[in-house]
């Protein structure tokens, strides 16, 4: 075959999704031009990135552009984070730019996050002109080959006529069906030649045809399943979001009375405080969520791929359960676990139907009643609440202050968290009430992402109150963007939870290496190297957030809580950092333990929830 | 484990056998055999794949490789509704004494003498993957000195074609 391109004319033009049939334009301009009338025209309105050699050609157009907004972060991870914080808190596909080679592969990372986590991105990289490919150039980096598995699909440029086209199909791979990144690389001398414009373009994307509505058999199926069942739960992930579906997916549950639990990435698409609701299922989960799992005879799982982080040891999740799987992306379906019915489509359309099916269920007076099993839960749910105890010693609890920051927050407050304790306590203790307010790095677990993330997010909603709750650890991999923030009129708020160690190794060095704390602590060096530094702040957040024009407090006391929190919330023309020191033994629970069974969750430290017999 | 042959058939672009054979490794899964070419429409390749899994590994690897954005179709080839063919090209060490007894198990097989030597012969043959084997272990004895073989082709029995079938269904949908 065939790894040449071919001059033939494209075999089975098809007219674009993205844009509504209008007149054409033909204009003469430089292929960089091209480039910035493209996204002017799909309707980005926000780029995050760093110029450099390659990518040169297209900021001086960038310059004139009055519809397109680049933000020049500190560092092209920042830019990729930043994308999908905006593209997860606008519901838009959120674009970021890097130059060749090393800003290329500076992106690899938010790439892969976006990836796992089907978030709606597109990459704009340049690479160095086409004669130089191969050669070893400088800063030349194979970012298509690169970026492969990582992306959802990845076009490299050489020819300034393709450059529309390859746009809007970028954007309409990303944002359409599961949605995720695709990275357009363009090489320098396509970004310089003079060529055309022509828009709307032809998409020519034979291969790519997503399904989006069910099939009527298998709904009904689900519906007769959900009517045999006893103990059935929804189980709600990330797709629900994405797909916009919270409305659709709060009436089924309520018109069928069926418990839900929503999974780290679904935080949000049913309130918290929704009766129905059991809360979050997984390593981390609440007893209640991981048990009804355990226990239940049907599992309908909609928008969620069964993560080895939701399901624990696979073999002995959910013993008892049919499964209905839906899902847009078939792929996910019967992967980890075998589906009794599989349903492809968009959740949002499943939703809708599964309910009108019911509904007919209901009004012939065909409806199963699930009371009994939802007082089980509930009782489950008063026997085994979520909680923490506070720190004898008078120290600041690291639950605490986060659900103080969620209680003193202003009504649609975005959050952002990193990775690690603090993310579980920020999932556990503030309070959701609403889909796309809730940004973190679920499937690849990126430390470092809640700070770009926020500043991604505050660019897409201005008007709402952005907290990133972080942790000292994720903070010191991505502050930089602080100064973003700060220049570019972004005041976003930071929580750092900074107990002074990688809290979440340090959990498992505690519970499984005997308390051996290799390499997790963070306020201080080896202790031969230097002694005198040991158990100093260093750094001191405060200063380093003065220092990035951001206004840095501190917190320690417990008394002083509400107050510092609420001298954060009044701060609105800056960046606000908040480094509460926190008691370091603080430990996330419930919890399973890797490898284990869900049947194995632990309460806390020591207490083995205790369910009695079901009778099965 | 069961041997499957998938026809894939794929945009003839640059860069898409590498995203196919990288989503074999990295979900790992190991390719027995493969072979490309162009089709009777120069838009469109065929990628023959035949890969040692169980079903269900092999219904996500399909999958998987469903969502690849220049795959157009893939269709499983059953053996007994296709014909499966390899080439092998074959250097046998050959004296004025073996020399007609190697020719001998070549008109047996079928196959074709294509260069002759004072010390071998080359022989290109044709077939089904078991009697190729079946050649080879008849001229083993002789000494072989080189080997070089194709991956599996194959293509269903009967009128029907898969690429007009998905060329026409790309059509309908655009």
């Amino acid at each position: 075959m065939t790894e040449q391109a071919t001059e033939a004319p494209k075999p089975h033009p098809r007219a674009p999704r993205a844009t509504a049939p209008q007149s054409v334009t033909v204009e003469r301009l430089t292929g960089a031009q091209s480039l910035i009338r493209s996204l002017e025209a799909v309707g980005a309105d926000t780029v995050f990135g760093i110029p450099g050699g390659a990518i040169l050609p297209a900021y001086d157009p960038m310059m004139d552009s009055t519809k397109v907004r680049h933000v020049l972060v500190r560092h092209e991870q920042g830019a990729g984070h930043a994308a999908s914080g905006y593209a997860l808190a606008t519901g838009k596909v959120g674009v970021c730019m890097a130059t060749s080679g090393p800003g290329a592969t500076n992106l690899v990372t938010p790439i892969a996050d976006a990836h796992m986590d089907s978030v709606p991105l597109v990459a704009i990289t340049g690479q160095v002109a086409s004669p130089a490919i191969g050669t070893d150039a400088f800063q030349e980096a194979d970012i298509c080959g690169i970026t492969l598995p990582i992306t959802k699909h990845n076009f490299l440029v050489t020819d300034p006529a393709e450059i529309p086209r390859t746009i809007a199909q970028a954007f309409h791979l990303a944002a359409t069906g599961r949605p995720g990144p695709v990275l357009v690389d363009i090489s320098k001398d396509a970004l310089q030649a003079q060529t055309s414009f022509t828009w709307p373009p032809t998409h020519d994307l034979p291969g790519y045809r997503p399904v989006s509505r069910p099939h009527a058999k298998q709904i009904r199926e689900a519906a007769r399943l959900l009517g045999e069942s006893r103990r059935p739960v929804l189980y709600v992930g990330g797709g629900v979001v994405k797909a916009n579906a919270s409305a659709e997916l709060k009436e089924l549950a309520e018109l069928a009375g069926v418990p839900v639990t929503a999974t780290l990435m679904a935080l949000g698409a049913l309130p918290d405080d929704h009766p129905l609701h059991l809360g979050m299922p997984g390593m981390h989960g609440s007893v209640t969520a991981v048990t009804a799992l355990q226990k239940s005879d049907l599992i309908i799982a909609l928008g969620a791929r069964f993560d080895d982080r939701v399901t624990g040891k696979i073999d002995s999740f959910a013993p008892y359960a049919k499964v209905v799987h839906a899902d847009i992306d078939p792929a996910e379906i019967g992967k980890n676990r075998t589906a009794d019915v599989p349903i492809v489509g968009d959740v949002k359309d499943v939703l809708r139907e599964l309910t009108a099916v019911l509904r007919e269920e209901r009004t012939a007076g065909r409806a199963a009643d699930f009371g009994a099993w939802r007082e089980l839960l509930d009782r489950w749910r008063t026997t085994y609440p979520l909680g923490y105890d506070l720190p004898e010693d008078g120290s600041l609890s690291p639950q605490q202050v986060i659900q103080r920051i969620g209680e003193l927050a202003p009504e649609n407050t975005v959050y952002t968290a990193g990775v690690g304790q603090h993310q579980m306590w920020a999932a556990h203790y503030l309070r959701f009430t609403r889909p796309g307010t809730w940004l973190n790095s679920g499937g690849l677990g990126t430390m470092g992402y809640a700070v770009p993330a926020a500043v991604g997010a505050k660019a897409g909603r201005p008007d709402a109150t952005v907290w990133a709750i972080d942790g000292d650890g994720c903070f010191q991999m991505t502050n930089q963007e602080l100064v973003t923030a700060a220049l570019n009129g972004l005041p976003v708020k930071v929580a750092i939870i900074n107990n002074g160690a990688l809290g979440m190794v340090r959990q498992w060095q505690t519970l499984f290496y005997n308390q051996r704390y290799s390499n997790t602590t963070l306020h201080s060096g080896p202790d031969d190297v230097a002694p005198d530094l040991k158990g100093t702040r260093v750094p001191d957040f405060v200063k380093l957030a003065e220092a990035m024009g951001c206004v840095g407090l501190r917190c320690e006391d417990p008394a002083d809580l509400d107050s510092v929190i609420e001298k954060a919330n009044s701060v609105n023309d800056r960046p606000v950092v908040v480094d509460f020191i926190v008691h370091e033994d603080a430990m996330v629970w419930p919890m399973v333990a890797a490898g284990t069974s869900n049947d194995d969750i632990m309460a806390a430290r020591g207490v083995r929830p205790d369910f009695g017999d079901l009778d099965d | 484990m069961s041997k499957h042959t998938l026809s894939v058939l794929v945009e003839n672009k640059p860069g898409v056998l590498a995203r196919i054979t990288s989503l074999f490794s990295r979900r790992g899964f190991n390719i027995d055999s493969l072979a490309v070419g162009t089709t009777e429409h120069p838009e469109v390749s065929r990628i023959t794949i035949v890969v040692n899994v169980e079903d269900l590994p092999l219904e996500q690897v399909t999958k998987q490789l469903n969502k690849l954005v220049n795959v157009l179709k893939i269709v499983e080839l059953e053996p007994s509704t296709a014909v499966q063919r390899e080439l092998v090209l074959v250097k046998v060490r050959a004296d004025n004494e073996t020399r007609s007894q190697i020719i001998e198990i070549v008109q047996l097989f079928r196959a074709k003498t294509v260069d002759v030597a004072p010390e071998a012969v080359t022989i290109e043959a044709t077939g089904s993957a078991d009697k190729l084997d079946a050649m080879l272990r008849m001229l083993e004895p002789f000494g072989i000195k080189e080997l070089v073989q194709s991956g599996t082709i194959a293509i269903g029995r009967g009128a029907r074609s898969i690429t007009d079938r998905s060329l026409r269904a790309l059509e309908r949908s655009a």
